[in-house]
């Protein structure tokens, strides 16, 4: 039986069925961790023993008949922005690398009530921000499907380990596009639910008006029966949204009959990857061959959704970031003369450059005199995208396009030039400055050999429409196959 | 001197709410726990932690804005006010700059020239920040985060006062309309009112306002007055030797009558003051401020008209009585229960306010039930016991709340009736004490007082002074 291969709602009904235990899932992804962490490093933290230990204590609920939900068993990593009680929550940054919470994310937590084995906490850029996993300061993850590329970002890990089957699904967390970029860069699925669906009760904020948690994972009907685990109305979060029709699953109908689909035009221009428009056009030709209206149009205001992305979460960000200083926990220069001396070598020392970076450009825009410039401006330009976004949505119930302008980059290739790294995240930012859902769903491979995705993007609180439009085309697309590497680490394990 | 100078002064107040939980999380806001009890990852500023804003607060901040005649941004929004310093765990505080929940209001207030109203330019709600502990021993800081995130208002005030008692009159004003509204206990002292002072100084008749200074560390009335004297002299001063005032934070010492400058605007921080993403926006609708004007309590200037309408006391005894919540509440309460308002006040405005003068007490203080001081009012007027037995119970009832009937009981001070008793008691001092007896007849009436000493101090203090003087002239006209 290939353990690895199933989807994470296979595995629970295997588990439900009694014909697998958690236990023996997890001794199977604790097993391809082994085989293939040293080539890939998708985690920060493998939790061993901690995950045995859930395993035989779900095991037991699963048997008494206490616990019996889809997932329940079902080994899981967390993006390591999530805090997790008495586990390292470093946010890939020397200055948590000694963090250990004192209490669970809200997401986390309702994972574990349905029943979820922790296995770990994976990789990402420092703080999530990036978009290859580069900037993490515990090493880079490689591409499952080339490991001279990088995973995409800043959920690379979680995406990563998805497709090297170290876990059967992961949370990721999405700001500009960090699920949905990785997702497309790994061959996996990934959903950037709307703001306010999922709790960010105890996920370390990096910009928390644009922040949404979300699941990673290999289909569309495991990312469905996820979100619907994690989502929750939160009185802990006052951005938290009580919504009511939270039963994804019930979206999971193959039937896209005269479902109303756009594409940007502005998102098929200069810039992206032939190969990429190609798997694009191909995709939405599935769709439209399954009954679907399609057709291009002009959605606008495109080009300034970068500008405006980098101020506000930027400035957001100069600010969240604030509180590690050193002081209370994580890392603190070993040498100091007084307090503000203590500040500035421990921040100095604790924060890598692509945060830094970030915190100089907020603090830059948020101060007195360049305010009403910058971020007053860019909080205008939001308000704009998203009455671009209400307009199509009169028009459609999902827009389709790319997640990214190309596939995964080499290692190396992108840090170099920060504007021209940002600028790969166009296709994803403006979902987040207008608070939508949006998806990834794999839909080819280019040349090299490496995944495309297809962004599906729905109206706010609109999640079913594109679970419905990529489950759709999820089943005409037929099985995705997981990378030679993953495949070939199973087959040395056996 | 040879020039007149106006001072000019605004006043920044924070005021402390009641509140039972702190304003962004569930946490007690008790005062004095053991360091970092009262404390979760939301006021600890942990990652990942988010506010979640007290309903109470925007409540008792609506309250304070109405009843100083404020208007209500019905769109109002937190703001973060970036610095760092370890009291502050987030390097932020959540606070109001763009859209302060009060606006536009104003008190008014008594001077010596007639009455005048001090504008009030905003009140905006905040957290409180935690207090560092310097362990000189150690050579090192601690932080309890106990306060941290207990909530504050800051009432702003405008430029309006010219003088260090129209800022008393002011705070004065403050503290009374917030204590009756029962949205802080507003005690300078223990911090949970604070106010700033912003002063200046200007030739009289100028039209410009000069440089000001803010003084900060000011936590009694006498410390607010005198440094206001301090500062107006040293600004006056410097002007007289033709050098400029430096607009800058000082930091008054009661102690040495100075103040220190802290620091100056050039140096001032830029608090990248932005709205907070993690809270939204405080709506508050016209059925809310309704109902928020519904429950306000009756203020000090109603309750004083009604004292004086209805009870009949004095307006110097109503001024004195409604100059403090706890007096005003320990009145009605008494008279509640008695029927008997004179009295009440009599005993308020007497032994009480002696007792906390003799004892250095504020008002605040009293430990004592108006059901106690009831009972008191009832035994006197039953005459189970006189008035000067009644004084000493009552000063047991001060100290320790006493039960007075029972203390009575148990001290057997119940005035004797027994009027055999009383003659017979009365024929001995008269015959123990001819020579007083020839006086009284001669017409020394000090005699008489004598007698009636002799008898209640044999009497141990329970006899009915009345029967006391009748029966002695009695005896005595024989």
């Amino acid at each position: 039986m290939d353990l690895l291969g199933m989807t994470a709602v296979e595995l629970g009904r295997k588990i439900k069925a009694k014909e697998v235990s958690a236990t023996e899932a997890v001794q199977a992804s604790l097993g391809q961790i082994k085989a293939l962490e040293e080539t890939l490093n998708c985690y920060v933290t493998v939790d061993e023993e901690g995950a045995l230990e859930q395993a035989a204590r779900i095991q037991k609920k699963i048997e008494d008949g206490t616990l019996s939900g889809p997932l329940a068993g079902v080994p899981v990593a967390i993006k390591d922005n999530m805090c997790t009680e008495g586990l390292l929550t470093t946010c890939s940054s020397k200055i948590l690398y000694n963090f250990k919470p004192t209490y669970t994310a809200e997401a986390v937590k309702n994972l574990q009530k349905a029943g979820a084995v922790i296995l770990g906490k994976t990789n990402m850029d420092e703080f999530a921000m990036g978009s290859t996993t580069e900037t993490s300061a515990f090493g880079v993850t490689k591409n499952p499907w080339g490991t001279e590329h990088v995973p995409g970002g800043s959920s690379g890990g979680s995406c990563a380990a998805v497709a090297a089957e170290e876990c059967f699904y992961a949370l990721g967390s999405d700001t500009g596009g960090s699920i949905r970029q990785p997702s497309s860069f790994c061959g996996v699925t990934g959903i950037k639910p709307t703001y306010g669906t999922v709790s960010r009760y105890g996920l370390i904020a990096y910009g928390s008006s644009l922040d949404q948690i979300g699941p990673v994972a290999k289909d569309v009907t495991d990312c469905a029966a996820v979100l619907e685990a994690i989502t929750s109305y939160d009185k802990k979060d006052s951005t938290s949204v009580l919504r009511k029709d939270t039963d994804f699953t019930a979206a999971l109908v193959d039937d896209v009959k005269g479902m109303r689909i756009g594409i940007p035009r502005d998102y098929l221009g200069e810039g992206l990857d032939p190969e990429v428009e190609a798997a694009i056009r191909k995709a939405a030709g599935i769709l439209k061959d399954k009954g679907a209206k399609v057709e291009e149009f002009d959605l606008s205001l495109v080009e300034y959704a970068i500008p405006a992305y980098y101020v506000i979460a930027s400035a957001e960000a100069s600010s969240n970031l604030a509180r590690f200083d050193g002081i209370k926990y994580g890392y603190r220069t070993e040498e100091y003369d007084g307090l503000h001396n203590m500040y500035k070598k421990s921040r100095s020392e604790g924060f890598g450059p692509e945060v830094k970076r970030r915190i100089m450009l907020g603090s830059f825009v948020l101060s007195s005199g360049y305010y009403d410039a910058y971020y007053l401006k860019a909080l205008r330009t939001k308000a704009l995208i998203k009455q671009a976004f209400d307009r199509a949505f009169e028009k459609y119930d999902v827009i389709l396009g790319p997640a990214s302008p190309s596939t995964a980059p080499r290692l190396g290739s992108s840090l170099e030039d920060p504007l021209k790294m940002y600028l790969g995240d166009i296709y994803t930012i403006s979902v987040n400055l207008a608070g939508l859902p949006g998806m990834t769903v794999p839909c080819g491979l280019d040349s090299q050999g490496l995944p495309i995705g297809v962004q599906l993007i729905g109206d706010c609180f609109k999640e079913k429409n594109i679970i419905r439009a990529g489950y759709a085309f999820e089943q005409a697309r037929g099985a995705w196959k997981a990378p030679e590497l993953t495949e070939r680490a199973k087959k040395g394990a056996n | 001197m040879s020039k007149q100078y106006e001072t000019v002064i605004g006043l920044e107040v924070h005021v402390e709410l009641a509140t039972k939980t702190k304003i962004f999380c569930s946490c007690s806001t008790a005062f004095g726990g053991a360091p970092n009890t009262h404390t979760c990852p939301v006021c600890t500023g942990m990652p990942g932690s988010l506010p979640v804003l007290n309903k109470q607060v925007v409540e008792y901040a609506m309250a304070v804005g109405l009843a100083t005649n404020c208007k209500i941004h019905q769109y109002s929004k937190f703001d973060r006010k970036n610095y760092f310093y370890p009291d502050n765990p987030q390097n932020y505080q959540i606070s109001q700059l763009y859209l302060p929940i009060c606006y536009e209001g104003g008190v008014e207030i008594d001077t010596p020239a007639g009455k005048k109203v001090v504008r009030i330019h905003e009140i905006h709600m905040e957290e409180d920040a935690g207090k560092l502990i310097h362990d000189e021993w150690e050579d090192c800081s601690l932080v309890d985060y106990n306060r941290s995130g207990v909530p504050l208002i800051e009432i702003v005030s405008e430029p309006d006062m010219r003088s260090a008692d129209e800022v008393i009159a002011y705070l004065d004003k403050l503290r009374l309309i917030i204590q009756y509204l029962g949205a802080s206990d507003c005690k300078l002292q223990e911090g949970s009112m604070r106010a700033d002072v912003n002063l200046s100084v200007r030739e009289a008749g100028a039209e410009k306002f000069g440089t000001r200074t803010e003084m900060k560390n000011l936590n009694s009335f006498k410390a607010i007055a005198r440094a206001i004297e301090g500062e107006r002299a040293r600004q006056i001063e410097l002007l007289e030797e033709g050098k400029q005032v430096i607009q800058e934070t000082r930091r008054w010492d009661d102690n040495k009558e100075y103040s220190y400058a802290m620091r100056s605007k050039e140096d001032a921080q830029d608090y990248r003051y932005f709205p907070d993403p993690d809270l939204v926006p405080v709506i508050i609708s016209d059925e809310w401020i309704a109902k928020i004007k519904a429950r306000q309590p009756e203020l000090r200037t109603e309750k004083l008209e009604r004292y004086k309408k209805e009870f009949d006391i004095p307006d110097y005894d109503a001024q004195i009585i409604t100059g403090s919540k706890t007096l005003a509440d320990l009145f009605e309460e008494t008279t509640a229960i008695c029927r008997k308002p004179k009295k009440a006040a009599n005993w308020i405005l007497g032994e009480t306010l002696r007792l906390l003068k003799e004892k250095e007490l504020e008002p605040e203080e009293i430990r004592f039930s108006a059901e106690n001081l009831a009972k008191l009012i009832e035994l006197v007027d039953a005459g189970t016991i006189n008035s000067s037995v009644a004084k000493d119970v009552f000063a047991v009832i001060f100290e320790e709340d006493a039960d007075p009937e029972r203390y009575v009981e148990e001290k057997g001070l119940k005035m004797v009736n027994d009027e055999g008793a009383l003659q017979s008691v009365i024929e001995e001092i008269v015959a123990a004490n001819p020579q007083s007896v020839a006086d009284y007849k001669g017409g020394k009436q000090k005699a008489m007082g004598f007698l009636v000493g002799q008898t209640m101090k044999a009497m141990k203090g329970k006899a009915d002074p009345a029967a006391v003087n009748r029966i002695l002239k009695e005896i005595l006209s024989r």
